[in-house]
């Protein structure tokens, strides 16, 4: 499978658990399992899109297939190197061909430099280039995302929401990367910019040919963007297909209550919505069962504890947990 | 039959270091009996600052109400004070604030936030309060209310947050619920959850509501009518059909084309509005509109354009460009 070359990156049963320590030993009490076996691969020029809940494990498992953190276990391939269990130092030159676009744009850009040393940052890291180069390089990748000509000089704070994503973008593009991890990247926009970053997304994409994880709760945003749809739920992707599939023939029942959760912007829309009761359990301590079957307090919910519960293809790309009660 | 509210010419401003800035600049719009009315707009527009004028929650000692008039039942807010102030605020109208970690007191047992706002506004004693908080949290859907009154904000989720917010706010029955992006913080199954409990609850009490949020979904779906707000101004105001199937501004317009559907073609280029809101210290006197679009008119730019009625209830800031014949 490693020589797969239509797969960019593939990921296979990961897990990121972050452990609790507590006691005077501080010893490790019990772990926060954020990701907890998940399969995926994403082709080259292919959006993935990444939905789910708060505290799902989305993020996370984002910032784990960039290296950001030292995944438990499973294997993170990129372009068939294994990447899981590499040393930073290692990683670090390939990661010129994956990077991260974060969520709020006023968080992961430094206030206190400048918009042209932020966007240079990465390729002084790299060692790319000398000092004119990059100039020019940082001039280029500004116009790109369509920032005004003078921004180089200027600080963040100087600059709408709208326009510090786009420095974010700027940013993750100096170094011609192949996969770009996005995370959240249009939810703390207004709608009529949202649409504006996510234009220039597809754009990029076009010309540039990457590939992209897209990770977003708004549903309707990430239809928009994706090629293929991964639904997670506590730590575990519970279905994933094609985007026009997942949305006509949705077979998981967490699937089927978030997309009827939506609210649609036509007020002539009749539709049945399945209102769940109850939250997101912890991950800390997750059910014996089907999560997601345990939430809803299903009948069949007794079946599935201890059970390990299969990812199967249920149709040509479409992919399901199957379980007792989630399933029909 | 005149109005539950009717704001008419409402102008907030805030005292700032770059001088007086008006966020709110003239507005006008009113709330029906047992009504739903949804105030739309992007961030900075004016949309809480509307709701805490009503309320007179503005951050002191910057926030003024400096013209126009606040009606409710009868009588304008404005000139109430003291005593009666505090009987409106939190016994006729209720509030419900975007982030209920912010808004709850995190040092306090709910149960005694409840008793709070029970015994401030009714002649009860505290055994009776208590029981009656209880019924309170059972009725927004909290599993074990009795065992719940006990905790503290911080070991409940945010939905749960969300629903002892709106007990507190629906305590003493009002007949307004402003509820200020109550669902925003929230997942869509939780937010989905919300908003059913709010439709629910109005429908027992009969009361109005003021639907503040930027989610044209949420509009849709729950309010009988739209406030549009642009840069502090009410560019448009409809029955919700109308405004959805009908609308005349072009701002309207261009944030209705700009959200993603779920059944448009995917990876297909969007709708959107060039440019961004200007900052409020640079708003002009004309259409805000003209001015993000970045129009050179200064006929235009200078001038208010008038707001009129085009068709009952259908309010619009007739513009000559952004106003669609």
């Amino acid at each position: 499978m490693n020589n797969d070359s239509q797969k960019l990156l593939q990921v296979e049963s990961l897990r990121q658990h972050f452990p609790i320590r507590g006691g005077v030993m501080m010893k490790q009490i019990g772990a926060v399992k954020a990701v907890d076996g998940v399969s995926f691969d994403i082709a080259t020029g292919e959006t993935l899109g990444l939905v789910g809940e708060s505290g799902c494990g989305k993020s996370t498992l984002g910032k784990a297939v960039v290296r950001l953190l030292n995944p438990t276990a499973g294997r993170v391939l990129f372009k068939g190197h294994d990447i899981t269990h590499m040393r930073q130092r290692v990683v670090r030159p390939l990661r010129q061909d994956f990077q991260m676009v974060f969520q709020d744009p006023a968080e992961s850009l430094d206030a206190r430099m400048a918009v042209g040393e932020l966007v240079a940052e990465p390729l002084i890291i790299q060692g790319i280039g000398n000092r004119v180069a990059r100039q020019k390089r940082v001039g280029e990748l500004l116009d790109r995302v369509g920032l005004p000509g003078n921004s180089a000089g200027k600080f963040p704070f100087e600059f709408s929401g709208g326009q510090r994503q786009r420095i974010g973008i700027a940013r993750a593009l100096a170094l011609n990367p192949d996969l770009l991890v996005l995370d959240e990247p249009v939810s703390a926009l207004d709608v009529s910019v949202q649409s504006q970053v996510m234009n220039l997304l597809l754009e990029l994409q076009r010309d540039f040919e990457m590939s992209y994880l897209f990770i977003a709760h708004d549903l309707a945003v990430v239809k928009h963007m994706s090629d293929r749809i991964a639904v997670m739920y506590l730590g575990k992707i519970v279905e994933l297909a094609p985007a026009e599939e997942i949305y006509r023939n949705p077979r998981h029942a967490y699937t089927k209550a978030l997309l009827s959760a939506i609210p649609v912007p036509d007020p002539t829309a009749k539709r049945e919505r399945v209102i769940l009761e109850g939250d997101v359990p912890s991950p800390i301590n997750p059910p014996a069962g089907c999560a997601f079957g345990h939430r809803v307090g299903h009948e069949r919910y007794g079946e599935s504890i201890g059970q390990e519960l299969p990812f199967e293809e249920v149709a040509p790309g479409h992919w399901v947990q199957k379980c007792p009660c989630c399933i029909d | 039959m005149s109005s539950l509210l009717d704001i008419k010419g409402l102008v907030t401003s805030f005292d700032t270091d770059s001088g007086w800035v008006r966020a709110v600049d003239g507005i006008s719009f009113s709330i029906e009996k047992g009504k739903t009315v949804g105030l739309v707009g992007e961030s900075g527009c004016g949309k809480t600052v509307t709701a805490m004028s009503i309320v007179d929650l503005l951050p002191k000692p910057s926030g003024h109400v400096l013209e126009g008039e606040i009606n409710f039942k009868g009588r304008d807010l404005r000139k109430v004070n003291g005593a009666e102030k505090r009987k409106v605020r939190g016994g006729e109208i209720g509030v419900i604030f975007q982030e209920p970690m912010a808004a709850l007191n995190p040092v306090q047992r709910i149960g005694k936030q409840l008793v709070e706002i029970l015994r401030l506004h009714e002649k009860i004693s505290s055994r009776a309060a208590l029981r009656k908080s209880v019924e309170l949290l059972d009725a927004v859907g909290i599993p074990d209310p009795g065992e719940r009154i006990s905790n503290y904000p911080h070991q409940l989720s945010g939905g749960m947050r969300q629903r002892v917010m709106i007990a507190i706010a629906l305590a003493c029955e009002p007949d307004l619920l402003i509820a200020d992006e109550p669902t925003t913080a929230l997942d869509v199954t939780v937010q989905a959850q919300i908003l059913e409990l709010i439709q629910s609850m109005q429908k027992k009490l009969g009361m109005a509501v003021l639907m503040i949020t930027h989610d044209l979904g949420v509009i849709a779906q729950n309010c009988d009518e739209v406030v549009v707000m642009y840069a502090g101004r009410v560019v448009e105001r409809a029955p919700v059909r109308e405004l959805f199937a009908n609308p005349r501004h072009a701002y309207t317009k261009g944030l209705l084309n700009s959200i993603p559907r779920i059944e448009s073609e995917r990876k297909s280029e969007l709708n959107t509005i060039p440019g961004q809101v200007a900052s409020i210290q640079d708003f002009v006197s004309g259409c805000r509109f003209c001015q993000r679009m970045d129009r050179k008119n200064s006929v235009l730019l200078r001038q208010r354009p008038d707001y009129r009625e085009i068709t009952p209830g259908h309010w619009v800031e007739t513009c000559p460009e952004c106003f669609l014949t």
